[in-house]
């Protein structure tokens, strides 16, 4: 098991390095550090030597991949990929553009993030879950067949219009929550609700048909058909059986998204005024700022691949057939 | 007249020609013939088809470029002059183009939605709602409708008709649900045709900010969300398919390769990646100016790339899924019965894998496609979506936002853009389960 | 004695099919009544209906079913719940998949335990344990906490057995319970039951396909066919008076005579396996090295002669198909040769092997596997000759030769188009013969060709390679577990072990007079028809 876990981490390292080349790739090959200066700059007749400047105090001004004024090991380490990568790996994140600390303004923003996911993660899934095992429970009926012509309604619209609609009704219309904003505290629990709810809603219609079809396929499995000669009531069978299988399956779409709570929702923070790590990084977008999108590209490839590593590990447990090894 | 080829428009019909020709040699095979046959025999499949068969044309109509001749009689000799890159649909829309308003007016609205302050004769300030500019009296809405609604019942008569005695000549008897067709195509038919024919007279779907006519927007918007929906298919498929089979096929070092490449591409968040792709394009861009002569080119350009790298993000999944099935595919006997015969591996490929892999290919193509109609949408809010000066649902969304918020609410813009794309969606979605139903194996008991 | 369950008149239909027609018979207090009948034949389904378990698209038209003389179908659900797994308890054809894989399988049993009979958790765990002691569970304190994938099949079906019994039900309903199973597994599942059977004085309703088992278990026998009872007899009558001819027919595909077999010492050698090893690594722990080897094929040495048919006869996992894939070159071969008309095949590089895959084909197990259903049957059997470049070239020419062959096989010409989802299991697997034979192939190595067919169709199977064989003289390698078919089609027999031949020899010699232990356990363990007194 310990040397499975160990075998995992290492073999992430790789998928690191790759992701930090392709960021690179982006960010600095298409968009070198001369063309960054100048957006930054401002104008587009600075002088060279300003350009010069604003490189060497972010220390873009090494060669991307080799140095050929270095000797020997140096000629392949100082250059600025790897100098980029190295910080990274550290979690180091450098200044963003304002000049602010992206490491300490992360920290600062994982909270209300979490706030809101975290929550809506939750009570999607049980949602989803128990109104998928009821329509298998009255599958075939009149129930489930309406059930589902609305799911794919819910999963056709677009998540934008839920979040205009919820705002109108709710807020503007109705007053029962405020528009946006975001407090800290139990005081902040009013401008959660509703982000969250449309968050549970807009996914509902995709997440209970795909729980639905994971219990459907369980359902035909022999070892139900056991369970019925046993002299079990159907909710039983439901939940003794049906259910414990198709929380395997369900495991590997669900741990491995965990992590990945930490990084917010871009669209659901932006539009309720939530100063978490979501609408961070969309105004990271808006403004251009590419430490930011660096950033959080690197904290969302190692969040994904913990995710990974959970998901194997929570196969262990739950799974007898799997034994890691 | 001449004739312009933007880059998605030779995209666009590329697609179509080998779409056509899959379908033609696709029909010869009597068992294919025989599952897309099921496929329809759905009535939901066969409106939802013919809904999107709709959207596609419009996407089509609006893919069709080119400059218009217009002579001058500026010097002594006559100088043939172009004007601006036009569409088939714009030409069909040009009196929605040219009628420019001054502000937000409602749908079949004659006035203006807010008040404006006007000096009257008198000399005096008074605030009412200016008449718009573009609008008649407005009487006779019903008379106008009733005789758009039967220039539409005509039309879909003579189309439908023709069909069924074409049909009886073929001496073609089947069990498809022709009359569910017959009433969709028709309430289609006759729907747009009043739209049309009202559009002459009104802004049947209102104005924005600017006083745009939100219909013509909308229907702009279709050939941009099709587009993306279609194109990036036919960039990532390609890719997923010869990455997926060779990985799962050949397996070692191969298979490991292709492994760490789509972990490690997947492992980035897909919004992040689209991002970061697409603000580099934007600095690249923005250093060549000399990739494009007209705004309709840049943002033409710009679509083109955002496709690419939505096509290049979103490749993994499908990848995975077709690994995981060569795999399962190349260990069943008749694939050994071929090794037996020292069948080569392309071979084997073309042959074997590929026939039997058919299935899931097309139900991701169709499910991707609603996935990505709707990604337009907010990745054009993020901001990381196609030009702003382009026409799509998303910027519908994006720019009329903050309209529900004003007292009273400008609702219509977000309201059309979200219709238009509903019915898009709803319909791929519902053909995908039909064909997810026929053509999975799993679902065959 | 009194009538423990009772079908009157069961008709039952999904849409406008009918599915069983007009079915009745009786089972008396402490009797094994046994359904018998092919693939298709409606047995399964009617053993569902008494369980009152059919899937929802099936209905049940007219007929009633009588426990102790009150009828099931009139009950409300939650009464017939209480029937089930109390009073009537069943097992299932796939032990693999019938039990839960992340329940324990003494958590299995103590379920049914909890729901019918209310006792405390220890006292829950205690009936359990004693259980699994009555059906010869070794360990049965430990293998409680297992789960199923650590047990073999023969156990897991010895767990099903117990939540059967668990309650101690009147009537005990056995799907095929020992078709997944092994011979030897199946001799002792066998045993068991009856054993139970006896001690308890259980009715049983045995389904089965199988004439010989009858043989062994039945007091009663009914033949079903097309969802209709043909034949309904005492067990002596049965075997001595079949009356109807369905039931005549599969008597005599169940009855096979060994005749005194030969071999022309003169004949060439075609095939000669001399010191065989496959080994699969095992690798494990952080740099995945290797730490050991599966033996699947552990030094095996056998020869076939021209015109001449082997079998390879071992229960599963003793590497008799992993050696037709080593002769195949399909996958590599760790150890020994393999020789083909003198030439040693592993030596061979891809491109002087395609002169060998032209003479060596395959004939696989499934039918429903082996033919690609994208292809139709004539491109399916066009593919070697194209890709060897035997027979014409051209493709009018190639679908004449097509034709010709599927009449050799017994088909029909104008198969050619079709697709194999057309065609039943007996029907593909001559397709599968006809592709192989396309190739003029001197060795056709036959994977246990006909054990997913019905006996009847078996038979005809076996009856046309003889007749190919007898045409062409091409050899046979036939793999197979079931004894009872090497007389048939075998001149010469090879019994393997866990990877090594243990006995071999010819066909009389050895089925009369075995030499090694485990062969004459195979023997032994087979169930065998009455009156068939040559074996």
């Amino acid at each position: 098991m310990l040397s499975y876990i160990i075998r995992r981490i290492l073999y992430a390292v790789p998928i690191l390095i790759g992701v930090n080349l392709i960021t690179f790739l982006l960010f600095f090959m298409v968009n070198s550090p001369d063309d960054m200066a100048r957006a930054q700059l401002g104008a587009k007749q600075v002088s060279p030597e300003l350009i010069h400047s604003w490189k060497e105090a972010r220390g873009y001004d090494k060669p991307l991949f080799i140095n050929y004024e270095s000797e020997g090991i140096q000629k392949a380490t100082d250059t600025l990929f790897v100098q980029e990568s190295l910080k990274l790996f550290s979690f180091d994140f450098g200044f963003s553009d304002a000049n602010r600390d992206i490491g300490s303004d992360i920290k600062e923003r994982m909270a209300p993030s979490l706030a809101i996911a975290l929550p809506t993660f939750l009570i999607a899934l049980i949602t989803n879950i128990s109104l998928a095992l009821l329509l298998v429970l009255f599958r075939g009926s009149v129930l489930d067949t309406s059930m589902m012509i609305l799911a794919v309604m819910i999963m056709s619209i677009s998540g934008l219009f839920y979040i205009i609609a919820g705002q109108v009704l709710f807020s503007k219309m109705w007053h029962w929550v405020p528009i946006s904003g975001y407090e800290s505290g139990w005081d902040g629990v009013k401008f959660i609700i509703l982000p969250v709810l449309i968050g549970v809603f807009a996914g509902i219609g995709s997440g209970v048909r795909w729980y639905r079809s994971i219990f459907l396929e369980q359902i035909n499995q022999d070892y139900v058909r056991t369970a019925r000669a046993k002299g079990l009531s159907e909710l039983k069978v439901l939940f003794g059986h049906v259910l414990r299988n198709g929380m395997l399956p369900i495991l590997t779409g669900v741990v491995v998204i965990i992590p990945s709570l930490f990084m917010g929702s871009l669209i659901m923070e932006s539009f309720f005024g939530i100063p978490g790590l979501g609408s961070y990084t969309i105004d990271a977008i808006h403004a251009q700022d590419f430490a930011i999108v660096k950033a959080m590209v690197f904290l969302g490839s190692v969040l994904y691949i913990v995710g990974l590593i959970l998901t194997d590990i929570s196969y262990t447990l739950f799974d007898p057939r799997v034994k890691l090894s | 007249m001449k004739i312009i080829l933007l880059w998605t428009d030779v995209m666009v019909w590329l697609l179509v020609i080998s779409l056509l020709l899959w379908a033609w040699t696709v029909s010869r095979s009597p068992q294919v013939r025989k599952l897309w046959h099921t496929v329809f025999k759905s009535s939901i499949a066969m409106a939802s088809a013919i809904i999107l068969l709709f959207y596609l044309l419009f996407a089509l109509l609006d893919s069709v470029h080119f400059r218009l001749a217009t002579t001058t009689n500026e010097s002594q000799s006559k100088t043939l002059q172009y004007g601006g890159i036009t569409s088939l649909l714009d030409i069909m829309f040009s009196h929605n183009m040219k009628n420019t308003e001054r502000t937000y007016s409602a749908p079949f609205a004659t006035h203006e939605y807010t008040k404006s302050i006007v000096l009257n004769e008198h000399g005096v300030t008074k605030q009412e709602y200016l008449p718009l500019k573009y609008v008649g009296t407005g009487d006779d809405i019903i008379g106008k409708s009733i005789f758009a609604g039967f220039v539409g019942l005509v039309i879909v008569g003579v189309l439908i008709l023709m069909h069924i005695l074409w049909r009886g000549r073929r001496g073609l008897k089947s069990e498809l649900p022709w009359r569910t067709a017959y009433l969709t195509f028709g309430v289609l038919i006759i729907t747009f045709t009043w739209l049309y024919l009202l559009s002459y007279h009104y802004h049947v779907l209102g104005t924005d900010k600017v006083g745009g006519d939100v219909l013509y927007q909308s229907l702009k918007s279709i050939r941009t969300g099709v587009l993306i929906g279609i194109l990036t298919t036919l960039i990532m498929l390609p890719v997923a398919v010869i990455l997926g089979v060779s990985a799962g096929l050949f397996g070692g070092w191969v298979d490991d390769g292709i492994q760490y490449l789509y972990t490690t591409l997947s492992s980035i968040p897909g919004v992040l990646l689209i991002a970061a792709g697409v603000l580099s394009m934007q600095v690249m861009m923005d250093n060549n100016p000399t990739w494009f002569e007209t705004t309709l080119e840049r943002s033409d350009l710009r679509l083109l790339f955002l496709i690419i790298i939505l096509g290049v993000t979103s490749w993994t999944g499908l990848c995975r899924l077709l690994r995981a099935e060569t795999l399962k595919i190349s260990q069943i006997e008749f694939v050994t019965a071929a090794k037996a015969f020292g069948v080569g591996k392309v071979t084997i490929i073309r042959r074997h894998i590929i026939p039997n892999l058919m299935h899931i290919i097309l139900i991701s193509v169709v499910l991707d496609f609603s996935g990505l109609v709707l990604a337009e949408a907010v990745l054009s809010y993020v901001g990381v979506g196609v030009d702003p000066t382009m026409h799509s649902w998303g910027n519908m969304i994006n720019q009329a936002r903050l309209e529900m918020a004003r007292e009273p609410m400008v609702w219509w813009s977000l309201f059309s853009a979200f219709v238009f794309m509903f019915i898009l969606v709803l319909a791929a979605n519902l053909f995908s389960d039909r064909i997810q139903r026929v053509l999975d194996p799993r679902n065959k008991s | 004695m009194s009538t423990m369950l009772a079908v009157t008149d069961l008709n039952v239909s999904i849409g406008q099919d009918t599915l069983l027609k007009s079915i009745s018979f009786e089972i008396q207090q402490g009797e094994i009544f046994a359904l018998v009948g092919e693939s298709g034949s409606g047995k399964s389904l009617t053993s569902l209906a008494i369980m009152r378990l059919l899937p929802d698209v099936i209905s049940i038209r007219s007929g009633d079913i009588t426990l102790h003389n009150k009828s099931l179908f009139v009950l409300p659900e939650s009464q017939m719940q209480k029937i089930r797994g109390k009073q009537i308890a069943m097992i299932f054809q796939e032990p693999m998949s019938a039990l839960n894989p992340v329940m324990t399988v003494g958590e299995q049993v103590a379920e049914v335990i909890k729901i019918h009979l209310g006792l405390k958790k220890d006292a829950v765990r205690k009936k359990v344990i004693s259980l699994f002691e009555e059906v010869a569970l070794k360990n049965p304190k430990e293998r409680y906490g297992w789960y199923p994938h650590q047990l073999s099949g023969g156990q897991k079906q010895r767990v099903m057995i117990a939540i059967a019994l668990a309650c101690e039900p009147d009537l005990l309903i056995a799907d095929e319970p020992t078709t997944a199973l092994d011979v030897t597994i199946q001799a002792q599942v066998l045993t068991l039951l009856k054993k139970i059977q006896k001690d308890r004085g259980l009715s049983i309703l045995f389904i089965t396909h199988d004439m010989a088992i009858v043989a062994q278990m039945a007091d009663k026998i009914a033949v079903m066919y097309h969802g209709e009872i043909v034949e309904q007899a005492e067990r002596k009558t049965f075997f001595t008076h079949p009356q109807h001819p369905y039931t005549k027919s599969l008597l005599k595909d169940a009855m096979v005579k060994i005749e005194k077999h030969t071999i022309d010492i003169d004949k060439d050698t075609l095939l000669e396996v001399e010191g065989l090893k496959v080994h699969f690594p095992i690798k494990k722990g952080l740099l995945q090295r290797t730490v050991g080897y599966v033996k699947a094929v552990d030094d095996v040495t056998f020869s076939i002669k021209r015109g001449k048919t082997l079998a390879l006869v071992g229960e599963s996992g003793s590497g008799k198909s992993t050696i037709g894939q080593a002769i195949l070159s399909l996958i590599p071969v760790t150890q020994g040769s393999v020789k083909f008309e003198n030439i040693n095949l592993v030596d061979l590089h891809d491109k002087a092997l395609k002169v060998y895959r032209r003479k060596i084909q395959i004939v696989f197990q499934d039918p429903f596997s082996a033919l690609n259903p994208r292809m139709n049957i004539g491109d399916i059997i066009r593919e070697g000759m194209i890709s060897l470049g035997v027979g014409p070239q051209t493709r009018v020419l190639q679908d004449e030769y097509i034709k010709t062959l599927l009449l050799k096989v017994e088909l029909q010409a104008d198969y050619l188009t079709r697709y194999p989802h057309e065609f039943s299991g007996g029907q593909r697997q001559r397709i599968g013969i006809a592709r192989a034979l396309a190739v003029e192939p001197e060795l056709i190595i036959c994977d246990e060709p006909t054990s997913a067919l019905d006996v009847s169709v078996r038979m005809q199977v076996l009856k046309l390679l003889k007749k190919l064989q007898k045409e062409s003289a091409v050899s046979y390698l036939f793999i197979t577990h079931d004894l009872s078919i090497v007389p048939v089609i075998a001149d010469e027999v090879a019994v393997m072990k866990e990877g090594k031949i243990v006995e071999q020899g010819l066909v009389s010699d050895v089925m009369h007079n075995p030499q090694n232990a485990y062969t004459q356990k195979l023997l032994l363990s087979a169930p065998k028809l009455p009156n068939n007194e040559n074996i």
